[in-house]
């Protein structure tokens, strides 16, 4: 029983927007079963007592005050985007025409 | 944009149908500062000149949250009667969207901050209770602006420019559980809860929201059930609601064209729709394209919120007194009825009534110059009363100037309108202007000694006891003086002159 199918691994390749060949789907599924598999081994060592934690530390409650710090220039913001318009960053058409 | 709905009439609707509804409210806090960064939150500034590597989502950049917008929606928790979580985190929604320069947006999933609340609201003197299933914090997005294709629509689009300035503001979106039984004042309630929502935030001090400006924005889901049917039909959720009365009468649409779809035998499509403020009808926003598999996860980046008990209680006893409430208390205190109440209401005076008071001025004056001669000229230049450029306190003191006979209501209005145009404040306006009553005796009985003279017949029927033509003589001291004399004292002297007694 595999960790991630291959339909799996496709259909959040469709939703990351990368294509990705047959070759690779075959590659790639493969691979991330072995990296998940790996990683659920940690599943086999806690116990009852170890809650399931989302951070590596036991920190909460870390706050920054509402003050204004410097932004970017727009050059700055804008230098490392493929294309530029009107200070905006320019990307490609979101969608096609309605169905 | 072909489609074009049927519709039912409103009143069969309601003899066949049974709607259910479902608001969803987007609120953009005021901080000074984004959610997770220092980036400033001002409006309609040039475009990507409030921004950083957080909001920008560069490699490496990490957010931070902001304390005030976390405490803001525990206030607005508070306020909704919600329990606000003792743990929560906040979680990625991974979706694919030039809006969201990090391809994520960071919300809050299955752990709101704020839960299980309710808000009362009233239609037609009855109390609606509308229950809140939600309340969490999240970051809005850029504002996009399409390029090509017909009406600079996403739909056929070439391509779409994007200004980031939005990205990251603290946005808080409060969830309605189904509000049922409204019948046919559901398009109403849900226009009252939209209302008494914004009045909220307003008391609470959280946001500005604009609802012109986004800053505060709804999400309305409608459903129809078959009379007596137990199971609730298919929604629709139209998106981006921007005006109260826009929420009212998207929610009466989609109800009228639900109920023809469906009498028709046809299927209602679970989908979301776009309202148009110039129809008043809603279309379609269906797109194959629209995946909705966000993949939440909890926030790496950012570690557990766990407010103390104590700071919540803090809080609490903070809490302003409700919209609802605070009218109910003025009511009584300015002795109005339902009516006039509900009439200040919505022309948006009961804050500027209850500030003028406060100033000093007596609550029927406060109203009548709001409601009469500020409301008018508001309305003449397609303002609103708030936005004027007269203060509550500058109307407190036209209020006492009237009082005290400096002023009679011709003059007042003089001075109102010399503060609108930005003459300075009244006692400004009355001294620039001339406007000063005539209080010299010498110079108002020299006044009526000429008008008695020029009115010689008017005079005369006075002395021979018809009293009632002393209005002629007062009208000729008041257009003599040019409105400045004080009337009830002319209408005294004049009496007194021609051997009368008042
Ligand atoms: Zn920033």
């Amino acid at each position: 029983m595999s960790a991630i199918t291959r339909d799996e691994v496709a259909h959040l390749a469709r939703l990351s927007r990368l294509a990705l060949s047959d070759d690779e789907l075959d590659h790639y599924a493969t691979q991330l079963d072995d990296i998940i598999a790996a990683v659920a081994r940690v599943a086999e060592v806690a116990a009852q007592d170890v809650p399931p934690s989302s951070h590596a530390l036991p920190l909460a409650n870390v706050f920054r005050a509402d003050e204004v710090r410097s932004s970017l220039t727009p050059q700055q913001a804008l230098s490392g985007a493929p294309a530029v318009e009107d200070d905006r960053f320019r990307v490609p058409r979101i969608l096609g025409e309605e169905a | 944009m072909t489609e074009t709905n049927t519709l039912m009439p409103y009143d069969e609707v309601l003899a066949r149908f049974e709607p259910v509804l479902g608001i969803e409210t987007h609120v953009e806090l005021g901080t000074a500062s984004k959610m997770f960064c220092g980036c400033p939150t001002g409006f309609g500034a040039a475009p990507n000149t409030q921004v950083c590597p957080v909001c920008l989502g560069l490699p490496g950049a990490l957010p931070v949250a902001n304390e005030q917008a976390i405490e803001s929606t525990i206030r607005i928790g508070l306020a909704l009667n919600c329990s606000i979580a003792e743990w929560c985190r906040f979680a990625r929604k991974n979706y694919f969207y030039p809006d969201m320069p990090k391809n994520f947006q960071i919300s809050q999933y299955d752990e709101p901050l704020c839960s299980e609340g309710y808000l009362d609201v009233e239609v037609g003197g009855k109390v609606f209770r509308v229950g809140i299933e939600r309340v969490h914090l999240e970051e809005d997005t850029g504002k996009s602006t399409h390029v090509g294709g017909a009406t600079g629509r996403i739909h056929g689009a070439d391509y779409s420019i994007v200004d980031y300035n939005r990205a990251g503001i603290p946005l808080v979106e409060i969830v309605t559980k189904p509000i049922e039984g409204a019948g046919e004042l559901a398009p109403e309630v849900a226009k009252a809860y939209a209302t008494e929502l914004r009045e909220l935030m307003r008391a609470l001090g959280v946001s500005d929201v604009r609802m012109e400006e986004g800053s505060m924005r709804c999400d309305v889901n409608v459903s129809l059930m078959p009379r007596g049917a137990s199971e609730w039909g298919t929604r629709t959720e139209t998106k981006n609601v921007n005006s109260l009365r826009s929420v009212e009468r998207s929610v009466r649409h989609e109800m009228e064209r639900q109920g023809a779809v469906l009498a028709a035998g046809g299927r209602i499509v679970q989908e979301t729709r776009h309202f148009h403020e110039d129809t008043g009808a809603t279309t379609s926003g269906r797109s194959k394209e629209e995946a909705q598999d966000y993949r939440y996860f909890p926030e790496p980046d950012l570690v557990p919120i766990a407010p103390a008990r104590e700071w919540v209680e803090k809080f609490r006893v903070d809490l302003p007194e409700l919209p609802r409430v605070k009218r109910a208390r003025l009511m009584a205190e300015w002795a109005v009825s339902d009516l006039d109440m509900e009439a200040m209401h919505n022309a948006g005076a009961v804050e500027l009534v209850d500030a003028t008071v406060a100033a000093g001025a007596p609550a029927a004056d406060a109203r009548k110059w709001w409601m009469g001669e500020l409301a008018r000229r508001a309305n003449e230049s397609g303002t609103a009363l708030a936005d004027l450029s007269i203060t509550p306190a500058q109307v407190a003191r036209v209020t006492e100037l009237v009082a005290s006979g400096a002023l009679n209501d011709k003059l007042a209005r003089q001075v109102l309108e010399g503060v609108l145009a930005g003459e300075g404040t009244p006692d400004e306006v009355v001294a620039a202007r001339g406007l000063q009553i005539v209080n010299d005796e010498g110079e108002l009985s020299a006044i009526i000694d000429q008008v008695i003279a020029d009115n010689a017949d008017a005079a005369d029927k006075v002395r021979s006891g018809k009293v009632a033509a002393v209005g002629a003589l007062v009208g000729g001291v008041m257009k003599a003086s040019r409105g400045k004399a004080d009337a009830g004292r002319a209408r005294e002297l004049i009496l007194e002159k021609l051997g009368v007694a008042g």
